[in-house]
């Protein structure tokens, strides 16, 4: 999308890069599956496989 | 080539392939809402000590199948004809990819119906979670692997459809918040099914023998990035429908379309990682990734559900001050629809998701709080909290607007469903509240008899315990009665309910130039005022009531660790 894209408004403003952002599903599910993913699941099955198995 | 009818109450033009997916899904979910609410109620009468009612192999089979159903299946096909009604009917677009979304469907039902057969065949109950080691059989997995990849062909048919309406510029600027909302659960939709496949496909090898064992630790750790994500779509998709039910039945705007939306950022980020509560006194894992998920990251997505839980009755006051509601702190809420079963069921959401749900959640976050009920029957009262009073009431709220609009059709018992909201929201919310009661009292979760009848070492309850899951029954009898009306109006509706108008559609032409409904289901922008001081008062004893029962714990906390 251009920078100079009609806004939400109907206005000529630039559109700030927040709104970029929410208006692009793509981008927002990039987001939503790659946070989780590393924060919750890598971190977590990282510290799993850390643990040392029992003599 | 799509084709369209445009509804008379609402002159949406509405693609007839979403119109068509929208009534199965919804039909197929409140017919697992009844199957799962059903099991539900033995589960409750189990516990109720004066009755417990089934043995011990019954109430693990009806357990398993009152989790699988309600958590899951009704609530995910609820959200996917959530999400084809907020992408093709409110941005006005053709729904992209039909056939696929009638394959995810059929995945989704031929899944749900393996699954509970399973179950009910005996040799599945290993509830909801079905943690290794204990094994069902290899149809439990399937199944539910099936349904997942059902619901995420739901998912991918409602982004194609977000792109095309985009692209055949059906809205202008952005999407609105109704639709941002489904959206936000539909992205975490996407992650609940990719953790589900990471551990259930290796799991389903493992009941078939193609795998030697399944590590105990790892499974809790992905399963639950699945099982709590699930309850994360719930809500997203409840508060999209909260902010839906405003604008319908209000014309209600946001206070501030950019922080309804940074708030619904906010989920997009940090709700899936609350996942880790459930990991709080797993031994292997590392404080610094308990805290940081359950307590930096998840109060993060905490701001977002409060910004949600002031914005909604805030555009609700704006909305009605505009109209001229304007004496004292309160008339605007005085005066609102309490008759009308989809301002009740959504009043009472609101305010029964953030008192009940949203506070114990918070509380069960805490790493060190999290000891005090931990594996009680407070967990299921928490969630209850969540999933019963706030997503589910808030669904069947809708639901009351839904149908008699989709299928042109009357209720068929108006005067029972004025009463349904409270039937079910009061009698669900008390069910809630005792089960937390118990569970502070140290009532486990989960076990067929809270009296260890049979147990080498006894275990004897305060009296008060015992009070408190009686009472808990009593309030699930009236939930479920609650639930049944709910199901028997929307069931007598579509079925025997008297047409609102001819039954073929109204030509195109003759619709109304803009949609009659408006504000955020429809369109981009703010109420232009923050001038909401009865929203802020209630905003106040909500946050005081959080502050007390979360110090609260910390006190109890000293108490009953004896360290000192």
């Amino acid at each position: 999308m251009s920078d100079f894209d009609t806004g939400p408004g109907g206005t000529d403003e630039k559109i700030p890069f927040m709104q970029q952002l929410l208006d692009s599903p793509l981008l927002l599910l990039v987001i939503g599956i790659v946070s989780p993913m590393v924060l919750y699941i890598v971190w977590g099955v990282m510290e799993t496989i850390a643990i040392p198995l029992a003599q | 080539m799509a084709e369209f009818r445009t509804c008379p109450d609402t002159g949406f033009k509405i693609d007839l392939n979403a119109d068509k997916l929208i009534k199965w899904n919804a039909v197929t979910a409140v017919v697992f809402l009844l199957i799962g609410g059903l099991f539900g109620l033995l589960v409750a009468l189990t516990r109720w000590p004066a009755v417990h009612l089934l043995d011990a192999d019954l109430f693990y089979l009806a357990l398993t199948a009152h989790g699988l159903d309600v958590l899951l299946v009704w609530c995910i096909f609820f959200e996917i004809a959530l999400l084809y009604f907020t992408s093709a009917i409110l941005l006005n677009a053709r729904m992209v990819f039909p056939k696929i979304a009638w394959i995810g469907y059929w995945m989704m039902l031929i899944g749900a119906l393996i699954t509970n057969v399973a179950v009910l065949r005996g040799d599945s109950s290993v509830m909801f979670t079905s943690y290794p080691p204990m094994m069902a059989a290899q149809d439990f997995y399937l199944g539910i692997i099936l349904f997942a990849v059902g619901a995420l062909l739901g998912c991918l048919v409602f982004f194609a459809t977000l792109h095309v309406a985009r692209k055949e510029k059906t809205y202008e600027g952005s999407i609105p918040l109704v639709t941002f909302g489904a959206m936000t659960a539909a992205i975490i939709a996407v992650f609940t099914i990719l953790s589900g496949a990471i551990i259930l496909v290796p799991t389903w090898f493992w009941s078939l023998g193609l795998l030697s064992h399944i590590d105990t630790i790892m499974y809790r750790v992905i399963w639950w990035g699945m099982g709590h994500s699930s309850q994360q779509v719930n809500v997203a998709a409840q508060i999209a429908c909260w902010y839906a039910i405003a604008a319908i039945l209000f014309g209600a705007k946001p206070l501030s379309e950019k922080v309804s939306r940074t708030a619904f950022l906010l989920y997009i980020l940090f709700l899936q990682l609350a996942s880790a509560h459930h990991l709080l006194v797993d031994p292997g894992l590392s404080s610094e990734y308990k805290i940081f998920n359950t307590s930096y990251a998840l109060y993060l997505a905490v701001l977002g559900s409060m910004i949600h839980g002031l914005t909604v009755p805030g555009a609700i006051e704006a909305a009605q001050r505009k109209k001229g509601l304007n004496k004292g702190l309160f008339e605007w809420l005085t005066k609102a629809p309490w008759g009308n079963p989809v301002f009740a069921g959504m009043a009472l959401s609101v305010v029964l998701f953030g008192f009940l749900g949203g506070i114990s959640g918070v509380m069960m976050g805490t790493e060190q709080l999290n000891l005090i009920t931990h594996n009680t029957i407070y967990v299921p009262g928490h969630f209850h909290g969540t999933v019963v009073v706030g997503t589910t009431l808030t669904f069947m709220a809708i639901s009351y607007w839904i149908v008699p609009t989709l299928w042109q059709k009357e209720l068929v018992f108006p005067g029972l469903a004025k009463w349904q909201p409270y039937l079910f929201g009061i009698g669900m919310g008390l069910a809630a509240t005792f089960m937390m009661g118990a569970g502070t009292l140290g009532v486990p979760r989960r076990h067929w008899d809270m009296t260890f009848a049979d147990s080498a070492m006894g275990f004897d309850f305060p009296a008060a315990a015992n009070l408190m899951m009686g009472l808990n029954g009593v309030a699930a009898v009236m939930g479920s009665i609650g639930a049944a009306i709910f199901i028997l109006n929307m069931v007598g509706t579509i079925l025997w309910g008297k047409a609102k108008v001819p039954a073929a559609a109204a030509p195109a032409e003759e619709a109304p130039a803009e949609p009659n409904v408006t504000g955020a289901a429809t369109s981009y922008g703010s109420a232009g005022t923050m001038e909401v001081p009865g929203t802020f008062v209630l905003a106040m004893i909500f946050l005081v009531s959080f502050v007390l029962y979360y110090f609260v714990n910390w006190k109890y906390l000293s108490s009953v660790w004896g360290l000192s």
